[in-house]
């Protein structure tokens, strides 16, 4: 018998780009010993479609549809970023009216995000069941969507200055509907999942991320909130209103997978409790602020940055006084979020490569762009 | 509307600190940002993050304009958790000059150094490990630099892979 029979050697293991967990065209190398991950490398870069040169040969408002097709699972926050960026540029503050509604879309489609978050990820682990729950339940959020803007998933409901429908009869009546709706249905979903042995034995102490190492990755978002850090754009630099509005910042202090599974499962309880303050108090008036057909805004630059979804998204928007933006960079938390990956999997067995992939959250369009 | 100066306790003890490495102090829109020159990018962040806790990079990225002397701005981001507060740092960086990696400081600017080398062509010094990102390995030039056209881009692309006209 040959001498290094049993010795153990590195392996390779290609996963991806076409791997059902990896929530599109991801690819990861894993340096394997055995079961053990010992490295990986993420390859990127297959859905590059050049969003930030588009930019720059696009007007303003021209612009303002392709931002929806990075984040595709979230495009409602994507738009209020690039709206908040634009208008912060150009100093114009969006009505009342049209800051309330602006609230409400975005966190319904918080929901949305989380949603199809939890049904992939219960589905990547071998939960199969969760995903029709869930989908069943977005699709309502989608529904509200389509009778406001016609589009389901690639919104653009926001336009720079404000909106560009007024709300459709029974807006208000329909998302407090929901809202009645959907709270029973996240208690469901904990009910299969959050004291289920196997879903536990598969999360807790799996991905582990504390929040120091969060900071030096600069990951945001729920996987910075399951570390213990209470932080949240919404509460530490609000935009659009959100200091109106009543909410907590769940947290939990593990920072492994299942304290970030609570973290998104709470979130979206307190989504729906801003939703529903929101929709009680929607202003009359405008849904517009005056802004120029021909917009050129002054030479300068601006970085705004809210809480998407996944974690901070920002826009850093560069103004040379003319009709085009001189240039758009785009922060996108998906990106930024799985660079992390490598810290959190070495160690780990294969079979929780999948589950920490899951739990970033990631949505490829927003890391290639 | 135009760039105010800004004062504060954080600019003093920088501008003892740095002297005229620090070109100045402002602000636009109500957001706070320092010009320095790119030698001293390194030490300013370092003292950012070790001094006056802005613990978290949250953006790094470049701006490409020809016409000026140096051509390339590269912007640092930065966030502390304690203060809540942000702070642009950035510096002007000519063709070829190569700006200190700030991933011994922050690891996220791993990624985010070989993103701007990937559209700018900038190269970061000491950076652990510098290729593209987005960006096929074989590609040729640095897309996001303004004198590269979308058009250009195309034709060259479709008739090196197709062998046709791209008709655009």
């Amino acid at each position: 018998m040959s001498q290094t029979f049993l010795d153990s050697n590195e392996l390779v293991l290609n996963m991806g780009p076409q791997h059902p967990s990896t929530h599109g065209v991801l690819r990861v190398i894993l340096k394997l010993d055995g079961e053990r991950v010992n490295g990986t490398e993420c390859v990127i870069g297959y859905l590059h479609r050049g969003v930030e040169k588009i930019a720059e040969n696009r007007t303003y408002q021209m612009f303002a549809p392709y931002v929806d097709r990075m984040d595709y699972v979230a495009a409602v926050s994507n738009g209020l970023g690039y709206v908040l960026a634009v208008e912060r540029l150009i100093n114009v503050e969006a009505t009342p009216r049209a800051q309330a509604v602006r609230v409400i879309l975005t966190e319904l489609n918080r929901i949305a995000s989380h949603l199809l978050w939890l049904g992939t990820h219960a589905l990547d682990i071998g939960a199969i069941t969760p995903l029709f729950y869930t989908l069943r339940e977005r699709e309502e959020v989608l529904k509200i969507f389509e009778n406001y803007c016609g589009a389901r998933l690639t919104t653009h409901a926001f336009r720079i200055g404000g909106l560009q429908y007024e709300l459709y009869d029974g807006f208000e009546r329909e998302v407090n509907a929901f809202c009645d709706w959907f709270i029973p249905k996240v208690d469901e979903y904990e009910e299969l999942l959050t004291n289920n042995r196997i879903w536990r034995e598969r999360l807790i102490g799996v991905g582990i991320l504390n929040a120091a190492d969060c900071k030096r990755y600069g990951v945001t978002g729920p996987v910075l909130r399951a570390s213990g850090v209470a932080w949240d754009l919404r509460k530490a630099q609000p935009y659009c209103g959100y200091q109106n509005y009543e909410f907590d910042i769940p947290t939990r202090q593990n920072a492994d997978t299942y304290d970030r599974y609570v973290v998104r499962m709470e979130e979206m309880r307190q989504s729906v409790r801003i939703v529903r303050q929101a929709v009680g108090a929607i202003p009359d008036g405008p849904i517009k602020a005056k802004v120029a057909k021909v917009l050129k805004p002054p030479v300068g630059e601006a970085y705004v940055s809210i809480e998407a979804p996944k974690g901070e998204l920002g826009y850093y928007i560069v103004s040379d006084g003319t009709l085009n933006p001189y240039r758009v960079r785009v922060r996108p938390p998906s990106l930024i979020n799985l660079q992390a990956l490598d810290q959190m999997v070495r160690g780990a067995l294969v079979a929780d490569v999948v589950a920490i992939i899951g739990t970033l959250d990631i949505v490829l369009g927003e890391i290639d762009r | 509307m135009a760039a105010e100066p800004w004062e504060d306790e954080l600019t003093r003890a920088l501008a003892q600190q740095f002297g005229s490495r620090i070109e100045r102090f402002a602000a636009y829109v109500g957001q706070n940002f320092l010009v320095a020159e790119c030698a001293a990018v390194y030490d300013i962040v370092e003292a950012l993050r070790d001094q006056w806790q802005f613990d978290y990079l949250a953006e790094l990225t470049a701006v490409d304009f020809p016409s000026r002397p140096k051509r390339f701005e590269v912007i640092y981001i930065l966030y502390s958790f304690a203060r809540n507060q942000r702070i642009r740092v950035k510096c002007s960086a000519a063709e070829g000059e190569r700006p200190r990696s700030v991933v011994a400081l922050h690891a996220t600017a791993d990624w985010l150094e070989r993103e701007v080398y990937d559209m700018f062509g900038i190269e970061f010094a000491d950076h652990p490990d510098l290729r593209r990102l987005l960006l096929p390995e074989d590609w040729q030039g640095f897309p996001l630099r303004r004198d590269a056209g979308i058009l250009d881009m195309d034709n060259r692309w479709v008739q090196e892979n197709l062998g046709i006209e791209s008709g655009q």
